[in-house]
């Protein structure tokens, strides 16, 4: 069984993991080399082959940074570093990760309403659903500025509500077209049943079609949860933020230090595939109470 | 049962189902579609009605019609006197579907339970009835399962016991056993004939296959397509008391035979 698993599982994962490592280093060698080369004619020395390698991994601001060097910045700078510190990058993250989790609740919120209004009246479908396509195409680059200097001017201050509105801006969408299918599940037998039971609209809502959509809610949420986090670090990144993942990848680019965008950068993405994984996790718990999977 | 030849008056009974001169128009985009037309039939209680014929010919529209699924664009008719929507509102009939259409999030009970929640029966009264009726299908001890836990003749019984759970008179049936292989389909017609027996239920039952409709029925109705209408209702000559092996005996095999000569003369093969 464990061997099954590990041969089926975790051995296709690891080797991808392996060949993108290995491209990765060689991408780095090729690319460092250029300025240790370049050092090395300045100071009239002749290098040999091990020597350029090492010295492309171990460049203080390379131009790209290789894993380890990654993974020890890293370490220096979560397990290393006091939580208070405004260098930490799990402050940095918690920062992020507060703005996601309120603009993923107030997208799925959005998104579940608005499903519901579209699946139950014709008119709202008209009127919202070309509105919620074109909202998605507005680049959130150019919304988010908007966003973080107007909230302000209508009484609401701070950093995490913006943010937070923008992140629900990238998240409602997913959620919103998962949930006007999964509303949209029960076939006409199962709705005729309901009349046949002379069933009221909200019976039919709660026992048939809300039921229905879980499974669909479930795998937008997925979506929705990783949109939440581009959208609270996009929220980071043009307001002149300093605190958050998004700050540091900004701030980082500025003072010309690869090795904190990296690391930010790498952060988030770990972050994205815990809070996925958590909601993967909810997902199977949940459709296993209701009986839907083994 | 009597339709316009007069069949079948020997006592007076109480009419649950009376339809005179019905009509249904669909408007398609290919032009209009007459599903049903100049339909006149009684149904008495306690019968057994199998409505026959090839697809096209209406049966399932008549059945949805009973049940206000569909609304007529002519002629008349009632449920217990009333008009069916009106009956469709007291939960004058249980419908079993096609297909079982079981909710894959609830249990054996908890499906059963559905109709009784939406009714709003207590706890108590659920729990009792959900028992009775599992046991009259066959299936006390399966309450805590899944359907995907079940075999298909199982899942189909669960939504026939559903069907039951609220006491209707009236049973509509569209096909209930036409996705199930013979074997099973033969030892539910038997647990049909057992259940109808034991409650004295009127049932409408829509099918295509000629021995399941002679084995089961008091009154088989044979109809014919484009425009869907009554071709012919047999009453059935066979007691009520029905083993399976009765399938072998020149009797059963006599009424089968008219059914067929009945879906010939109706131009049931053509299509």
């Amino acid at each position: 069984m464990t061997g099954d698993w590990m041969r089926e599982k975790v051995l296709p994962v690891l080797t991808v993991v392996a060949a993108i490592f290995a491209l990765w280093y060689a991408a780095a060698i090729w690319m460092n080399s250029s300025w240790t080369l370049a050092q090395a004619e300045r100071a009239g020395k002749t290098l040999t082959f091990t020597e350029i390698v090492k010295d492309t991994m171990s460049q203080s601001r390379p131009k790209l940074p290789v894993p380890h060097q990654i993974a020890a910045e890293i370490w220096k700078s979560t397990v290393k570093m006091k939580l208070t510190s405004k260098r930490s990058l799990i402050f940095h993250g918690w920062i992020t990760l507060r703005a996601t989790l309120a603009g993923f609740a107030l997208g799925t919120a959005i998104g579940i309403l608005m499903a519901i209004a579209i699946v139950y009246s014709r008119t709202m479908e008209l009127s919202l659903m070309p509105w919620a396509v074109i909202s998605q195409t507005i680049p959130i680059v150019a919304l988010a500025p908007m966003i973080v200097v107007v909230l302000p001017k209508i009484g609401i201050e701070g950093r995490l509500i913006p943010k937070a509105i923008i992140s629900a801006y990238l998240c409602y969408f997913p959620v919103l077209v998962g949930m006007v299918k999964g509303l949209r599940a029960p076939h006409r037998e199962q709705l005729d049943l309901m009349k046949t039971y002379n069933a009221s609209g909200l019976q039919s809502f709660l026992k048939l079609r809300l039921p229905s959509s879980v499974p669909y809610l479930f795998t937008s949420l997925k979506i929705g949860i990783a949109a939440a986090l581009v959208g609270a670090i996009v929220g980071e990144l043009p307001t002149g933020a300093v605190r958050g993942l998004g700050a540091r990848i900004l701030i980082g680019d500025q003072f010309g230090n690869p090795m904190q965008i990296w690391a930010a950068l790498t952060c988030a993405a770990i972050l994205a595939g815990v809070l996925i994984m958590i909601v993967g996790l909810l997902q199977r718990i949940t459709l296993k109470r209701m009986g839907m999977a083994e | 049962m009597q339709n316009e030849q007069g069949q079948g008056a020997d006592c007076p009974k109480e009419t649950v189902i009376r339809a005179r001169d019905l009509d249904l128009v669909f408007q398609t985009n290919d032009g209009p579609v007459h599903a049903l037309k100049d339909i006149t039939l009684d149904i008495d209680r306690g019968d057994f009605v199998s409505f026959i014929g090839p697809s096209g010919c209406g049966k399932t529209t008549f059945l949805r019609v009973i049940a206000a699924l569909e609304e007529p664009t002519g002629g008349e008719i009632t449920v217990n006197d009333l008009t069916p929507d009106e009956a469709r509102r007291l939960r004058a009939y249980g419908y079993v579907f096609q297909a079982a259409g079981l909710y894959p999030w609830r249990t054996i009970a908890g499906n059963v339970k559905l109709p009784l929640e939406i009714i709003g029966f207590t706890r108590e009264e659920q729990e009792e009835r959900v028992k009775k009726v599992l046991e009259l299908v066959d299936l006390e001890g399966f309450e805590r399962k899944y359907p995907w836990q079940l075999s298909g003749g199982m899942q189909q019984r669960a939504s026939i016991a559903r069907a039951l759970a609220f006491d209707a008179e009236i049973l509509l049936m569209d096909e209930p056993f036409g996705a199930l292989d013979e074997i099973v389909r033969d030892h539910l017609n038997e647990q049909l004939l057992k259940l109808w027996a034991r409650t004295n239920k009127t049932i409408c039952f829509v099918t295509h296959s000629i021995p399941e409709a002679v084995y089961l029925s008091t009154h088989i109705v044979v109809m014919s397509p484009r425009p869907g209408r009554i071709h012919e209702v047999i009453q059935n000559p066979l007691p009520r008391e029905r083993p399976l092996e009765i399938r072998d005996t020149p009797e059963f095999l006599e009424v089968a035979h008219r059914v067929r000569e009945g879906l010939k003369a109706g131009h049931g093969y053509d299509g």
